[in-house]
């Protein structure tokens, strides 16, 4: 009795449900009717394309899917951000075609790739590269600059006091107050600080003498949050706060320039990207593997070091021809010239470079059907 | 404090120039209590200057003052048990006043974020196609933004209807079994036991789990919303069966009895006499289930994936939930350079979703008050 | 009621009803057992790596019980902030809705406290470093000026309130609804005329609700009380966003400790391998604190028994 009042009750919810979806539209930025998107599918790529993984390339992701579908009307791509992990996990498990990840396949995991990839196994692609700020609040001053042992100090709480002898020494032109150092933190294990304390690693390595991980230091206890939004937000609101965040999510927050060689390199896209083109490929890698090793100490001028390299992580082999006409086509946009740009107007990232991008066209048409 | 008691003491005796009839005597007159309270907070003020004045120890040393002060007045005049009896009476008004801090706070926050972003667009379009660039374009004109959450709002309504269309009726039959059939048989004592496991499941293993298990039906890439309805099952059993065994419990034995003396079946028994005396607090419980896994993150996450586009089956393809819209808008906003678009847009959502709940607790409630049998209160 | 002297064609439909009808609650029963093994086989299967790995791989590189025990503690710490104030609150709340608060009152708050259980678990965090973390910072100060000799308010106190007592705080604020919800419908269900006898005999308000409504409604309190430990158990993203985490400290107004959930929701998308495993193993871990509060819950209630109507 009561069981049918409860199926009646929910009968009525789905027919509610059934006449709103009369009412939704999928087309929310129709404006101007650009409905001349849906003509252009004469590329003949079918199919839905399933990727997994880092959620720092999440808002490149939504430009380049919404690119790529304005391309393939017929094709579809979607992406959790799930977490670097999580993607190689599932990339790794068959679950998804490709996986994004804060860092490339490590060996075991490369061997275990070709459980599903086939002999040849997976392949990194660098494809999204995001400079990592050191950002602070500081009430009335702009710009720092510090080296990396002054950095790691800052980090590792030794130095306590903005006008410390060690920063004041390096910055005789900015007058600075006699506020305490809050530093901040990411609280969940991420590619970003994987990629900073490997640089205060490298750099300052007789300062920062610990282990190299996505997780902080547990030794050094202070503040932290969550994720990039949460640390940018502390910060803004911490009079003398420093953390270190994606670039293009700092806002109004100073940025550090940092030491590299004998001059103090500010943070952009340009300087970023020529951290890429010092980076060494990493050995042992298969010929159509871009997997890359920053030179975090590098001290080649103009160079900004600290940088995170998201990949894209696809098979050598898939099983049948529709996948790979997808995933060719796909991987083709997001490495092509006007995929970088879509992706710097909305993440505000920095595009990778020509030379890279060649080298990655080359291996994503090497994609084959598996035998 | 007990120069207070004396100060009152000597201040409250019945005044020899009024007269009073018996029924009033030996009470406090109706002025005293808001006088003691004006005193408290007098006092509760000063006090809190001597410390460096703040509203919080201000209402902190009033309110103290005030119970200790209304208790002492009430059993000095009234007599012990009265005054007892106004202290809880005060402590419970009070709780209920303190408990409303937060939860109006919360409540304002969610309205003040929430309402700006409200609009029939928010409402009633996909995010599909909306990407940082477009974020940052109506920020620099200004123009209202765009995209919304109304795929959200479908993936929620849909797979919360699914999950509860599987746990009402199996947490519903469960707690009956446990309550009227089971009588404390092994079976029944183990029932128990692994429901009270079940609530400490963390939501995150619910939707591995339910993620492994249909991943070994349908194969690695099984995400969809069937998957994420059944992950929210799991969550939501164990609340089921706590509350409806609670609410079955104390339907009074002398009714079973009655309608057993009457001749009519155990099965129609529970149906007409147990539920439906029952059924307030059970739609209570229910609404409680499904508040419990509306909001739920991760396990949605890992099971229905996530899709800026609307897909209204839920066996098919990946869905986006309000909550999982909310998470990714605050954690990676559409244009981390310009997040301001995604924080409205989360917010909106959160508001959206307290909407919903709102409509579903009210159907909760007038399905219970359909069956419900007249009452005293 | 077994007796076979009115046998009706009613009656023998209605035996079959009744075989249909405990058959299928029965199944129901048993459905959730398989169901809850699996899960138990699944969380076993996938953090079985973790206890036989090599203790110097595990985080902290000193074996899974050095690993665990302080966010086990961490846990512990923030459940019992959240419901040593949600538990007294959250009473008084039902009470006064239940026999203080005016009938036209009472009907609307109610339905306001159900819904404030709804409001997911995202926006409390918010809520928690936005609004209520900031308020907080100068009452930290004061306790670790004033009472900072005792070890829990050790100073220096937190300059974000990111502490363990704000996410206690949260933590209580979500739990609040739930406590209040249940033991508001089982102090309504009180008998009238238990409530009517107390009063009638020259009973205070008070002394009618702690003769009659309290004893009649304890084991339904405490199993509201247990649903909302439930949640404060398991309560992933808002400590995960309120809390400065870190190493286990006996302080609750600085930064750090951790719970076993937030560690859990806070690494689990970076995790892979043997990491998995051990967020997993933390999973595991967390199920079987439940299950040690439940089972001392549990006896309580049995103690009590005698007061449910159905027994």
């Amino acid at each position: 009795m009561k069981l049918n009042r409860f199926g009646s009750a929910a009968a009525v919810l789905s027919v509610a449900a059934l006449a709103l979806t009369a009412c939704g539209s999928d087309n929310p930025t129709a404006a101007a009717g650009s409905e001349s998107a849906s003509s252009s599918a004469a590329s003949g790529v079918t199919g839905t394309l399933t990727g997994i993984g880092a959620s720092s390339q999440n808002s490149a992701m939504e430009a380049w899917i919404t690119g790529f579908k304005a391309e393939n009307a017929d094709a579809n791509v979607q992406y959790s951000p799930d977490g670097s992990g999580a993607g190689r996990e599932a990339f790794l498990a068959g679950g998804a075609q490709f996986a994004g990840s804060d860092a490339y396949l490590k060996p075991e995991e490369a061997e275990k790739a070709k459980e599903v990839c086939g002999p040849e196994g997976a392949f990194n692609i660098p494809a999204y590269v995001s400079p990592i700020a050191i950002a602070f609040n500081l009430e009335g001053v702009e710009e720092i600059n510090m080296d990396a042992a002054t950095i790691a100090k800052v980090f590792k709480k030794e130095i306590t006091k903005w006008n410390d002898e060690a920063i004041a020494s390096q910055n005789p032109d900015v007058e600075l107050p006699d506020t305490a150092i809050t530093v901040v933190h990411r609280n969940d294990e991420s590619g970003t600080t994987e990629n900073f304390v490997e640089y205060l690693k490298a750099a300052a390595g007789d300062v920062w003498d610990y282990d190299v991980s996505g997780d902080w230091p547990s030794d050094i206890q202070s503040e932290n949050a969550k994720g990039t939004s949460g640390v940018v937000s502390t910060t803004t609101s911490t009079d003398g706060a420093i953390t270190y965040a994606d670039f293009s999510a700092v806002g109004k927050l100073s940025t550090v320039n940092v030491k590299v060689g004998e001059e103090y390199t500010k943070i952009s896209a340009e300087a970023a990207a020529k951290a890429l083109e010092t980076a060494t490929p990493v050995k042992d890698a298969a010929e159509n593997d871009l997997a890359l090793d920053l030179e975090r100490d590098t001290t080649e001028a103009g160079t900004y070091p600290i940088v995170l390299v998201s990949y894209h992580i696809f098979c050598s082999s898939y099983k049948d021809q529709a996948t790979v006409d997808l995933v060719k086509a796909f991987g083709n946009y997001v490495i092509s010239d006007a995929g970088q740009k879509t992706a710097q107007d909305s993440a505000g990232n920095a595009p990778i470079s020509a030379a890279i991008s060649e080298k990655a066209a080359k291996s994503i048409d090497g994609i084959t059907v598996a035998k | 404090m007990s120069v207070m008691t004396s100060n009152k003491h000597s201040a409250t005796p019945t005044p020899p120039s009024r007269k009073r009839n018996s029924l009033s005597k030996g009470k406090l007159p109706r002025w005293a209590v808001p006088a003691t309270a004006a005193g408290a907070i007098i006092i509760g003020a000063a006090l809190s200057t001597l410390t460096g004045f703040s509203v919080a120890t201000f209402a902190i040393y009033s309110a103290v003052l005030f119970v200790i002060a209304a208790t002492v007045l009430t059993s000095a005049v009234e007599g012990k048990r009265q005054g007892r009896n106004a202290m809880w009476t005060y402590l419970i008004y009070g709780s209920f006043l303190l408990a409303l801090i937060p939860l109006a706070s919360v409540l304002y926050t969610v309205l003040e974020k929430g309402l700006p972003g409200m609009s029939s667009h928010f409402l009633f379009t996909s995010m599909n196609g909306v990407t940082g660039a477009v974020d940052n374009q109506t920020v620099a004109d200004g123009t209202p933004v765009l995209g919304g959450a109304y795929h959200a709002l479908m993936g929620t309504l849909l797979i919360t209807l699914w999950a509860t269309v599987i746990s009402v009726p199996v947490g519903m039959l469960t707690a009956i079994y446990l309550v009227e059939y089971g009588k404390n048989g092994p079976l029944s004592k183990a029932i128990t036991f692994f429901v009270d496991v079940m609530t400490g499941i963390p939501s995150i293993v619910a939707g591995l789990f339910a993620a492994a298990f249909f991943g070994l039906i349908l194969g690695p890439n099984a995400r969809m919303g069937i998957v994420a309805a059944v992950a929210l099952s799991v969550l939501m059993i164990p609340t089921v069966v706590r509350s409806t065994e609670e609410m079955l419990k104390i339907v009074p034995n002398e009714l079973r009895e009655a309608a057993y003396a009457l001749g009519v079946r155990r099965w129609r028994t529970i149906l007409k006499v147990v539920i439906p005396t029952a059924i307030s607090g059970i739609a209570s419980g229910v609404t409680l289930a499904i508040a419990r896994v509306i909001g739920e993150t991760a396990p949605i996450l890992v099971t229905a994936g996530i899709a800026s586009q609307i897909n209204t089956n839920v066996f098919a393809n990946w869905m986006s939930t309000l909550p999982t819209f909310i998470y990714y808008q605050i954690l990676t906003p559409t244009s981390p350079t310009n997040i301001d678009p995604s924080v409205q847009r989360a917010w909106a959502a959160a508001l959206l979703l307290i909407l919903m709940v709102m409509a579903l607790n009210l159907g909760a409630r007038l399905i219970a008050s359909l069956f419900a049998p007249k009452k005293g209160r | 009621m077994t007796t076979n002297a009115l046998k009706s064609k009613s009656s023998t439909s209605g035996q079959a009803g009744d075989k249909i009808f405990s058959g299928t609650a029965l199944a129901a029963g048993v459905l959730i057992l398989v169901t809850l093994f699996a899960v138990a086989i699944f969380l076993l299967i996938q953090a079985l790596p973790t206890f036989v790995a090599d203790p110097a791989d595990i985080s902290g590189g000193e074996g899974f019980f050095a690993y665990i025990w302080p966010i086990v503690i961490g846990t512990v710490i923030a459940a019992a902030i959240a419901l040593l104030i949600a538990t007294p609150v959250g009473i008084g709340v039902a009470l006064f809705i239940s026999h203080f608060a005016p009938r036209k009152v009472a009907g609307p708050l109610g339905y306001v406290i159900d819904l404030l259980a709804a409001i997911p678990s995202v926006i409390y965090g918010a809520w928690g470093y936005m609004v209520l973390a900031p308020a907080l910072v100068p009452i930290f100060e004061w306790l670790a000026a004033n009472l900072g000799f005792i070890p829990i308010f050790a100073g220096p106190a937190s300059q974000t309130g990111k502490t363990m007592f704000t996410a206690g705080i949260v933590l209580a604020v979500m739990v609040l609804p739930i406590i209040t919800s249940l033991s508001r419908e089982i102090f309504l269900q009180t008998p009238k005329l238990h409530e009517e006898a107390a009063l009638a005999l020259g009973a205070t308000r008070w002394e009618m609700i702690a003769m009659a409504v309290i004893p009649f409604a304890r084991p339904g309190i405490i199993s509201a009380v247990m649903l909302g430990l439930g949640r404060a158990l398991g309560e992933t993203m808002a400590v995960a966003l309120v809390l400065s985490t870190g190493n286990l400290i006996p302080s609750l107004i600085k930064s750090g400790n951790q719970t076993i959930a937030a560690e859990i929701a806070l690494n689990f998308p970076e995790a892979f391998g043997l990491r998995l495993a051990e967020l997993i193993a933390a999973g595991l871990v967390l199920f079987m604190i439940t299950l040690i509060v439940n089972m001392i819950a549990r006896g309580i209630i049995a103690r009590h028994k005698e007061f449910s109507g159905a027994n």
